[in-house]
């Protein structure tokens, strides 16, 4: 099951993904990775809490890059676990979206530094 | 059937034996009597034998109407009134004749009056004996251990009573008005089991009580009879029946029992309406309760609901409007109405005279939607609504007019709400019943999914004499979106695919069944690992929806130059042991899944390598369903645990390797049901 959170930060809008990502739960990443794009232009996505992603979750980031690339939207994602960063290198997402250590380090990157 | 008529004809004629010795020995003692020479043992005679005939006619009705099992209470009724009716006429024509002949000589001759009394006699015992019987089926119709007891009593001191006869004894002396006390007290004991009066219907009611009332007043008739047969005409009859106590206590016995049916049927008469509506209210309930068996549907229930509930309101219109699943009304039922009185009465409605019901019994039923309220209207006075409920959401709605004020009391309404948790059960079994037939047809259609996929994989695999390859494919859910193929390209060139098929079970079936075909059009145009990967990603571009996409691992093995050329899209990195190097290593070069970029630029994200080969070289080629396997304590099997199995295993052939890794597997996760679709494929140098 995952559970994801919201917060909005000057123009920064984050979202927490906690818990697992799987076929039935990647839903409801879709939904809030969905919203948010069509409302704000800087996305983080914090994943420090996601312990699991499946290919259906993976599915989901990737159903966005040509969105994000469209519309001039810049979203991070940030906080993978070895693991679960090991599952987006091997299927090459870490070529098309913009990951990265730490908190700091996105926020540098949405905010174009 | 036979033999029961044998033994009743036999009775029957020991009756008619008994009866003509009876007669004899009366003429006998009557000569004795005439000519002075009397004994009694003539007198004797007769006596023992009334006793026995009796006795014979008893048994005789007790076979005839006594052990009958399914009996109809107007028919054995009838059976004794016209018993009674033969006696009757036979009696009246004997008195009739006795008048006629009074004053000729034979007419006073006593052998004759002597013939018409025994023949009176043994009509008003059979009768007697006839009604006997009769009401002890009907006292015996619901029994119980102490009435039986009862009756044995009763019989016993009835047979008892006739020996007093041979005593000579006044039957209103000491003794036989004890016996007498006894027995009237037995007979009014007994009397008053009448409970069958309960099981008649108005109509029968009626007749049983004609058809008592007549037989009461044949036991009178023949009381009086008697008496008169004698004292008329100045005759001393052989014996006098009366003085029998038996045949007293029979009068007394069915005459009491008319007396008290009569009175019960007449008392129950006004609430037999009552009764008769509490059974059809049982049937209905049963109607109810079996009609999921009996092949109905749902209206039918609901029919049978609307019929039952009218019927208990004795309400003039009703109807039953039919919830969808939106709780809208999707189609009405109407009893004795229709859409536009509907619609008349309904805008009736005083709502400032709506009561709502709420139960007293806790009920998971919404109770708000139920009310009675007076009405405005012509004919029309109070409307009773109740919904029907199925797990909390209403699917009908039963409406109930009367044109009284008031119409609706406390105990319909409960009634009314039983036969409502009955209908709601029925449909509700009805629903979980077609759900249940509906999941078995997708189930089937799932197995036949499964049979077209399985076929999908290939049977056998392609390998020259340099290679030995061995694969393994297992879905989770019956279908899944692994996949594996081989192609021999030529005599020297084989292309070998694993792919994974992102998401789970049905949709990702389907996608794995396009990259097979896919697979099968483009390896027979010879390309290269990079452009097979490149068409591949542009064929599936325009058929994989939004959030899917497919991982692969390409590889072209060339044994003339002894060459493997691969490509990895974004799939599992391959394990590769080099029995050159004696390692095991991951070759984990970039690569994008297929379907991730639907454009051009995925080329820029192809990566193609190549290696060359020796003997002893394994390729081992998984799923994620493999790495990710976990055990009960939700840890994966890994990569590590991967690399270090194939450095143990890789000296075996590619088939014992394959059988060792799902060994291995299943013993780490303690189970051969893994969560994920799981493929091996195995290719070995030799």
């Amino acid at each position: 099951m995952v559970e994801i959170k919201n917060s909005l930060e000057n123009d920064v809008f984050t979202i927490y993904v906690i818990g697992e990502v799987d076929a039935s739960s990647s839903i409801h990443l879709d939904e809030s990775i969905s919203e948010a794009t069509n409302k704000y232009k800087k996305i983080m996505v914090n994943c420090e809490q996601l312990e699991y992603i499946s290919s259906a979750g993976l599915g989901v980031f990737m159903s966005y890059i040509n969105d994000l690339e469209e519309s001039g939207i810049k979203l991070v994602i940030y906080g993978l676990s070895d693991k679960v960063k090991h599952v987006f290198q091997i299927l090459g997402l870490d070529q098309l979206l913009k990951i990265t250590e730490n908190e700091e380090e996105a926020k540098g990157i949405v905010n174009g530094v | 059937m036979s033999s029961k008529n044998y033994i009743l004809r036999l009775i029957t004629l020991l009756a008619i034996v008994l009866w003509l010795v009876m007669l004899g020995a009366g003429y006998l003692d009557r000569f004795g009597q005439l000519h002075n020479t009397s004994s009694d043992t003539y007198l004797f005679l007769s006596k023992i034998v009334l006793i026995a005939f009796i006795v014979t006619i008893y048994y005789f009705y007790r076979r005839n109407i006594g052990s009958q099992e399914g009996f109809n209470i107007i028919d054995l009724l009838w059976k004794v009134f016209v018993t009674g009716l033969i006696a009757t006429v036979v009696s009246l024509s004997s008195n009739f004749l006795l008048t006629a002949l009074k004053d000729q000589e034979h007419g006073r001759n006593p052998y004759f009056l002597d013939t018409l009394y025994l023949i009176n006699v043994g009509l008003i015992i059979t009768f007697l004996v006839a009604t006997f019987t009769v009401w002890k089926r009907l006292i015996l119709y619901q029994k119980s251990k102490w009435l039986i007891r009862t009756w044995n009593i009763f019989e016993y001191t009835l047979l008892g009573s006739a020996v007093l006869f041979f005593t000579n004894l006044d039957i209103f002396s000491g003794l036989g008005i004890v016996v007498q006390g006894l027995l009237a007290i037995l007979a009014i004991v007994l009397g008053v089991n009448l409970k069958w009066v309960a099981y008649l219907n108005f109509k029968q009611k009626w007749k049983s009580i004609l058809l008592i009332i007549l037989i009461g007043l044949y036991i009178v008739y023949f009381y009086i009879t008697f008496d008169r047969f004698a004292l008329n005409n100045g005759f001393e009859t052989v014996f006098k029946a009366r003085d029998v106590i038996t045949i007293y206590a029979l009068y007394f016995f069915t005459l009491i029992y008319c007396l008290f049916s009569v009175l019960v049927l007449l008392f129950n008469l006004p609430t037999s309406s009552v009764f008769e509506q509490k059974l059809v209210e049982a049937i209905n309930f049963q109607k109810l309760s079996q009609s999921r068996n009996t092949g109905q549907n749902e209206d039918q229930v609901y029919e049978i609901l609307l019929d039952s509930a009218a019927s208990v309101a004795i309400a003039n219109v009703a109807w039953i409007d039919i919830m969808d699943e939106n709780e809208a009304i999707k189609k009405t039922i109407y009893f004795k109405t229709n859409t536009i009185e509907k619609e008349e009465i309904l805008k009736g409605i005083k709502n400032n005279k709506i009561k709502n019901l709420q139960s007293s019994i806790p009920s998971r039923n919404n109770s708000q939607n139920r009310f009675t309220a007076e009405l405005k209207h012509e004919i029309y006075k109070s409307i009773f609504v109740i919904p029907l409920f199925i797990q909390d959401k209403q699917i009908a709605k039963i409406v109930l007019v009367k044109d009284v004020n008031e119409g609706f009391s406390k105990e319909m309404i409960e009634i009314i709400r039983t036969f409502i948790n009955q209908a709601s059960i029925s449909i509700e079994n009805f629903r979980l019943m077609e759900e249940a037939i509906i999941n078995e047809r997708y189930k089937e259609e799932l197995k036949i999914a499964k049979r077209v996929q399985d076929s999908l994989l290939p049977k056998h695999l392609c390998s020259n004499e340099d290679l030995e390859i061995s694969a393994f494919s297992k879905a989770a859910a019956e279908v899944g979106g692994d996949y594996f193929d081989t192609y021999k390209m030529n005599d020297d060139r084989i292309a070998i695919i694993v792919g994974d098929v992102s998401g789970k079970g049905t949709s990702a079936a389907f996608h794995m069944s396009q990259m097979k075909g896919i697979f099968q059009s483009l390896v027979q145009m010879d390309l290269s690992a990079r452009d097979f990967i490149i068409k591949a990603n542009n064929a599936l571009s325009g058929c994989l929806d939004r959030t899917s996409f497919i991982t692969t691992t390409y590889f072209i093995i060339d044994s003339k130059k002894k060459k493997f050329e691969f490509s990895r899209a974004g799939h599992c990195p391959t394990l590769y042991y080099s029995a050159k190097d004696k390692k095991v290593s991951f070759l984990e070069d970039n690569g994008l899944g297929l379907g991730i970029l639907r454009d051009d630029q995925f080329d820029n994200f192809v990566d193609v390598n190549d290696l060359d080969y020796n003997k002893g070289d394994v390729l081992f080629l998984y799923t994620d369903g493999i790495t990710e396997a976990k055990n009960n304590k939700n840890e994966e099997f890994g990569y590590e645990r991967l690399k270090h199995f194939l450095e143990k295993h890789a000296f075996y052939s590619a088939e014992y390797i394959k059988e060792e890794i799902l060994k291995t597997l299943y013993n780490f996760c303690e189970s051969s049901n893994l969560d994920d679709d799981i493929t091996t494929l195995i290719v070995k140098v030799k």
